[in-house]
């Protein structure tokens, strides 16, 4: 991760670099490669290049179809053999209030501009639907920026003839689609053009030289934003946030000062800014995002400071807290194991500036945002959208809970000396079964999420999902496990094509870490079988393909009882089992329901 | 600021625009002796002096400017 490319970045910098930049970051390894098609409504050049370089930095490598200027509607409705060859992954449509043609004039009575604002809609209803009825892809569409000037003064924002008013409708309709679509995602400059600045954003020379509906130095921002959707639907967020205690969480040092004496609460500035951040940091449970300490103080201190009277963050709100004087960056270690997850899914928040640079030195892929001054950690937090929501499920709500849940089992784990007494001990109950669209969208969180219990590490859009589910040619299991602790939800999947009448071979075999060495591995290698005979499967071909991260399954296959077919040189293995003879069930600690 | 060192920061944005360490600018030079130097990169390449020197272009200069030799004319007016 360059953090040239990251919130607040030098916009100058990166127009000026951005080949050097791309050279280099073209470098990294396991880049995953996703096709993009840019319809734009206006000149779109230098959106590409700077959306190249934000993609490259979080590790997908796009290549690009690019519109002829302005043909954004005829691409999309009449096609173009170009476009249908390049058959995107994602398909952005780069509109703006420029692409609006029919705007309300002063004459025009209500029902009349009620009939341009349809108008308006259904063109570009009839462009996504188009697209969508020919591409599995996903669209990102722009909503609208506000125009640059106001005929109708502060009325312009009420009256209907106004372009305020008539822009303002046109996004919330865009919204109310975007609620029931899948697959389609708001694109808000609107919001980006407010924080940049409207009349610097709407430079009109731009427009008038270039064809560029928004100054090129307001571009990295439009970029970036874009970047963070896309990055988001690829399972490319952060997942935790790791935070230091003094002057970060409390203005003051709870060890030197004295829990009494901490900044935080009501009464002063500086204690109000605090407040606010640890309302802000809390907020973010409700969004599935994993609290963590990691101070240097005593335990004690840490744990008094948290529960200080004005505090809104308490102890119990944190699943790791490590307050301890071991370098920052062998606790982070340490919280990523116990989580199970890798530490380039953290945020670390800490004040002080040497402890970021150690910690990004050290552990790779970890963001370190560099907060300034109180009062800006939520605006430099946030603009960096670690967390940008596309695909929100119900088990997101749940998942400090379920970690505090895995808390628990381990505790349990420590009073049983017999592992598989342990287990009986969890009293598991499984359902597996085939695909079900209420999972669907946490299926495909699932497949682009999990990197290392990961067989093949194959991503799936929504999109890629319903299709799967739709063809018949598939067999495609999910697993929900619960425990006496809790429900787990949907934690493993597996996906497996059948060619030739009696082979399956199996595209995706995925678990949650959170549910690890339960045995649910083999209880869904169980149904996998028990459905391969129905469908007179005579043998099942396994793939493993590693990757810097999956090599804890690495002897997956093996265990399973396969038998090795093939290996090459970069360990990628080919493995099949035959079950026209004897299968014998594996799993005999969970109980697995109809 | 002398023209010897307008030139000089200059030459270097050109080379980190089109990343390329040979370049070196003349008041001769235009579009048609930088490989790369098409009217998209001509955009970055404005906004790139425009940065370093601190100044803006306005329309009619961008539109009239025909070499390197009238860009830093205009340089020089302004810094």
């Amino acid at each position: 991760m360059l953090k040239e490319l990251e919130y607040p970045f030098d916009v100058n910098y990166l127009i000026k670099n951005k080949k050097k930049i791309k050279k280099e970051l073209l470098n990294n390894q396991g880049l995953i490669e996703k096709k993009i098609a840019i319809l734009g409504g206006s000149t779109t050049s230098e959106i590409k290049n700077m959306l190249e370089i934000f993609l490259l930095n979080y590790g997908i490598k796009p290549s690009f179809y690019e519109s002829e200027y302005n043909k954004f509607y005829e691409d999309a409705v009449f096609g173009n053999e170009e476009l249908d060859n390049f058959n995107p992954d994602i398909i952005y449509i780069h509109t703006t209030n420029r692409n609006i043609i029919n705007y309300p004039t002063m004459c025009d009575d209500e029902k009349q501009v009620q009939e341009k604002l349809e108008s308006e809609f259904s063109k570009f209803k009839t462009v996504w639907e188009k697209l969508f009825s020919k591409f599995n892809a996903t669209i990102i569409q722009n909503n609208f920026e506000y125009p640059y000037y106001r005929l109708l003064g502060n009325k312009d924002a009420v009256d209907i003839h106004g372009k305020t008013n008539f822009i303002t409708k046109l996004n919330q309709k865009f919204y109310d689609y975007a609620n029931e679509a899948k697959n389609f995602f708001i694109n808000d400059i609107n919001y980006v053009s407010s924080c940049y600045g409207l009349d610097k954003w709407a430079n009109q020379f731009y427009w008038h030289m270039y064809k560029y509906a928004m100054e090129v130095p307001a571009i990295p921002y439009l970029s970036f934003n874009l970047a963070n959707i896309i990055k988001s639907i690829y399972g490319k967020n952060k997942k935790a946030f790791v935070l230091d205690l003094d002057n970060t969480l409390w203005g003051g040092i709870v060890g030197d000062d004295g829990v009494e004496n901490l900044a935080i609460g009501p009464e002063v500035p500086s204690g109000q800014v605090y407040s606010e951040f640890q309302q802000y940091i809390k907020a973010h449970k409700d969004l599935g995002i994993i609290l963590n300490i990691n101070s240097k103080n005593e335990h004690e201190n840490a744990i008094a400071g948290l529960n200080h009277v004005a505090g809104t963050l308490k102890p119990d709100d944190f699943i790791i807290i490590k307050a301890n004087w071991n370098p920052k960056n062998m606790n982070i270690k340490d919280i990523a194991e116990e989580l199970n997850l890798g530490a380039d899914s953290f945020v670390f928040v800490d004040d002080n500036p040497a402890e970021r640079k150690i910690v990004s030195s050290y552990v790779d892929g970890i963001a370190t945002p560099e907060i300034d001054v109180p009062e800006n950690y939520i605006r430099i937090i946030d603009h960096n959208s670690y967390f940008e929501m596309t695909n929100f499920s119900n088990e997101d709500l749940k998942k400090n809970e379920l970690y505090k849940d895995n808390a628990k089992r381990s505790q349990m784990m420590a009073t049983f000396e017999n592992y598989d007494d342990y287990l009986k001990s969890l009293k598991m109950k499984a359902e597996i079964t085939s695909f079900k669209p209420i999972y669907l969208e946490r299926i495909s969180q699932l497949s682009n999420k999990s990197n290392q219990f990961n067989l093949t590490t194959k991503r799936y859009s929504l999109a890629d999902i319903e299709e799967v589910n739709n063809d018949d040619s598939y067999i495609k299991l999910y697993g929900k496990l619960e425990d006496i602790f809790g429900d787990n939800g949907v934690i493993s999947v597996t996906i497996g094509k059948i060619k030739n009448n009696d082979e399956l071979h199996i595209d995706l075999w995925i678990m949650s870490c959170r549910v690890l060495k339960r045995n649910m591995e083999f209880a869904m290698m169980d149904k996998l079988v028990e459905k391969a005979k129905e469908r007179k499967i005579k043998t099942i071909y396994g793939y493993y393909y590693p990757t810097l991260k999956n090599k804890m399954v690495n002897n997956f296959y093996d265990l399973q009882g396969f038998e090795l077919v093939s290996e090459d040189e970069q360990g990628n293995k080919v493995y099949k089992l035959d079950i026209s003879k004897e299968y014998t069930n594996k799993n005999n600690s969970i109980e697995v329901t109809k | 600021m002398s023209k010897e060192e307008i030139y000089e920061r200059l030459n270097n944005v050109f080379r980190d625009v089109f990343d390329d360490e040979s370049i070196v600018v003349k008041p001769e030079t235009t579009s048609k002796d930088i490989e790369d130097w098409d009217s998209l990169e001509h955009i970055n390449l404005v906004v790139a002096v425009e940065q370093e020197f601190g100044i803006k272009f306005n329309m009619g200069e961008v539109t009239t400017m025909k070499n390197v030799g009238e860009m830093v004319d205009i340089i020089m007016t302004r810094t």
